[in-house]
C-alpha cells in the first residue's frame, strides 16, 4: 500500500514547527501504524534526513506510551491505542495527517513526541494510598462489594496515555484524574486518603494548566481502555464534597 | 546536549497560572471544578425559571382574562418579585461571568488546534454553548426592554382590560403580530433550545448527579426537555400570527 504522510516536524520545544509531506512506499497491509513509521524512517536515516521522532515501547496496546493524533483523532481511527491500528484500516494511496497530541500542559519535545509527564506530577499530588509495606493481608479480612470492586477495577484500567487531553477541545485532563480518584475512591483502602486526594489532583491538574470539561465527551470516544465519563461524574461529586467539608470544617 | 534539549522544554512548560487561596470556599471558585459548579447551579436556576416562565406564559390559551390575573398576581407580590428579579439577574450574570473564565483558562489550555478536525461524540450545540449563550443574552435583554420595561412600543404601557388590569394578553398578540418581533423571538428560542439540548445533561453530569444508570436517559430526556421548551414558547407567536389567538 501507498500513503501521502503529511507530519508535524519540530526540531525542539523552542523552535516552531510545521507540516511535511512523505511517501510511505510498499508499506504491508498488516503493518501497524507505528511500523509504517519505521518504514518511512528507514528510508528518511538513507538518505541522510533526521528520522521522524514519536513515542512507542511495548507496541502491545498496554503501556500507553504511543500517542499521536491521526487525521485529527488521537490514536487513529477505531479503539485501541495507536500501535493496535493497522494499515488496512486506511484506502490505499489515502492522505494521513499525523500531529503531536496538543496541550499546554504537554509540552512538545520533539516532532511528534510531547512531554507527558504532568500526569506524573498529578499522580504525586494524591494518587497513591499510604500503608505499611510487608507481607501481604489475609485476602478475606477487607471484603470489597463486586459493585465497587467491579467499577474501582474500570477505573484502573486507565494507562495513561493521555489521548483524552489531546481529544478535548480544552485539553481537559478530568477523564484521567477521574479514573485515577474513583479507583482509589471506590476501595476502602483509599477511604482514609479520598478527601485530600481528590483536592490535591484536581488542584494539581489545575495549576499545571489543563482545561475544565464542557462535556463533549470526546475522551471517552477515543479512550483506548474505554474509561466512562462517568467517572467524571464522580469526580464532580467527591471534589464537592471534600470542598464543603473543608469550608464547614468538619 | 541531551541534557541541553530537555532543559529549554523545561523552560517552556507553562508556568502555574492558577493559585489557589487559603479560604476553601475562595479555592473552590478558583478550581475548574469549583466555577463549573457554579455555572451548572445557576444554570439550574435558570432552567427552572424558563420551564416556570414557560407554565405562566401558556396561559394565554385560557383566554384573556386568566393571563392578565395572573400577570396582577406576579406584580401584587411587591417586594418578593423584586426579590426573585434581582436573584434571577444575579444568577444570570453569574453563569455569564463564570463561563468567560472557563473559557478564557481553556483557550490558553489549548494553544494549537488540530490542522484536520476529528470530533467523535460532541455535538454542534455542546460546540456553540458560548456563542448561543451570548446571542440568547441579546435575546434577553430585548426581551425585556420590549414587554418587562416596554420601551421598544410605548403603547403596551397603556394597554388596560376592563377590570383595568395590565393587558398582556393584547400586549403580546400586538408584539407578535409584527413578523418580524416573531422570527426574532424564535430565532432566540431556538438558540435556547440548542443551549438547552446539552445544558440540561450537562447540569446533572457536572453537578455529579450522573452515573451509568441514567447517562443515556439524562441525554435524550435532556435533549427531549429543550424541545418541548421550543415547542411551548414558539407556539404562541405561531398562534398569533396564524390567527387562532385574537
Amino acid at each position: 500500500m501507498n500513503f501521502k504522510l503529511k507530519v508535524w516536524r519540530q526540531k525542539d520545544g523552542a523552535s516552531p514547527g510545521s507540516f511535511k509531506d512523505y511517501d510511505a512506499k510498499d508499506v504491508p497491509s498488516e503493518a501497524s501504524f507505528l511500523e509504517m513509521l519505521d518504514i518511512v524512517n528507514e528510508s528518511l536515516a538513507a538518505s541522510g534526513e533526521d528520522p521522524i521522532a514519536f513515542d512507542s515501547d511495548c507496541r502491545e496496546g498496554i503501556c500507553g506510551t504511543c500517542s499521536l493524533v491521526i487525521n485529527g483523532i488521537p490514536h487513529g481511527p477505531g479503539k485501541g491505542t495507536t500501535c493496535q491500528l493497522y494499515m488496512r484500516r486506511f484506502a490505499d494511496s489515502d492522505t494521513i495527517w499525523i500531529e503531536p497530541f496538543r496541550a499546554a500542559a504537554f509540552p512538545p519535545i520533539k516532532d511528534l513526541v510531547v512531554d507527558r509527564s504532568a500526569f506524573d506530577r498529578i499522580i504525586e499530588a494524591g494518587g497513591y494510598i499510604v500503608v505499611r509495606t510487608g507481607s501481604a493481608p489475609e485476602a478475606n479480612s477487607l471484603p470489597v462489594a463486586k459493585h465497587d470492586a467491579d467499577l474501582a477495577m474500570e477505573a484502573a484500567a486507565c494507562i495513561g496515555c493521555g489521548a483524552c487531553v489531546a481529544a478535548c477541545p480544552n485539553s481537559a485532563a478530568m477523564l484521567f484524574v477521574s479514573a485515577k480518584v474513583s479507583h482509589l475512591g471506590l476501595l476502602p483502602q483509599g477511604q482514609a486518603e479520598r478527601e485530600s486526594r481528590v483536592i490535591h489532583m484536581v488542584r494539581k491538574m489545575d495549576e499545571l494548566g489543563f482545561g475544565s470539561c464542557r462535556n463533549h465527551y470526546e475522551c471517552e470516544a477515543i479512550c483506548p481502555a474505554e474509561v466512562s465519563a462517568t467517572f467524571m461524574a464522580r469526580l464532580n461529586q467527591d471534589y464537592a464534597l471534600a470542598s464543603a467539608k473543608k469550608v464547614l470544617a468538619v | 546536549m541531551l541534557i541541553a534539549s530537555f532543559m529549554s522544554v523545561a523552560s517552556l512548560s507553562p508556568a502555574p497560572v492558577r493559585k489557589f487561596s487559603k479560604n476553601p470556599l475562595i479555592a473552590f471558585y478558583q478550581s475548574s471544578i469549583g466555577k463549573k459548579y457554579v455555572v451548572a447551579g445557576t444554570g439550574l436556576i435558570l432552567i427552572v425559571y424558563v420551564l416556570g416562565h414557560l407554565v405562566g406564559n401558556l396561559q394565554i390559551f385560557s383566554g384573556q382574562e386568566r393571563i392578565n390575573a395572573y400577570s396582577k398576581f406576579l406584580h401584587d407580590l411587591g417586594p418578593i418579585l423584586w426579590l426573585v428579579r434581582v436573584f434571577l439577574l444575579a444568577a444570570f450574570v453569574t453563569h455569564i461571568v463564570a463561563t468567560i473564565q472557563l473559557a478564557q483558562e481553556n483557550r490558553l489550555a489549548k494553544p494549537r488546534k488540530y490542522a484536520v478536525t476529528g470530533y467523535q461524540r460532541s455535538t454542534m450545540a455542546s460546540r456553540t454553548m458560548l456563542i448561543s449563550g451570548l446571542i440568547i443574552l441579546c435575546f434577553v435583554i430585548y426581551h425585556l426592554l420590549q414587554f418587562t420595561l416596554q420601551v421598544t412600543d410605548p403603547k403596551f404601557r397603556h394597554m388596560h382590560d376592563s377590570l383595568g388590569h395590565h393587558d398582556v394578553y393584547r400586549m403580546l398578540i400586538l408584539g407578535f403580530k409584527n413578523p418580524f418581533v416573531s422570527l426574532f423571538y424564535t430565532v432566540g428560542l431556538f438558540l435556547l433550545t440548542n443551549h438547552l439540548s446539552h445544558g440540561f445533561a450537562s447540569v446533572v453530569q457536572t453537578l455529579g448527579i450522573n452515573n451509568r444508570k441514567i447517562a443515556s436517559f439524562v441525554a435524550s430526556g435532556g435533549q427531549t426537555l429543550a424541545w418541548v421548551v421550543f415547542i411551548g414558547y414558539v407556539s404562541i407567536p405561531v398562534t398569533i400570527l396564524l390567527g387562532i389567538i385574537k
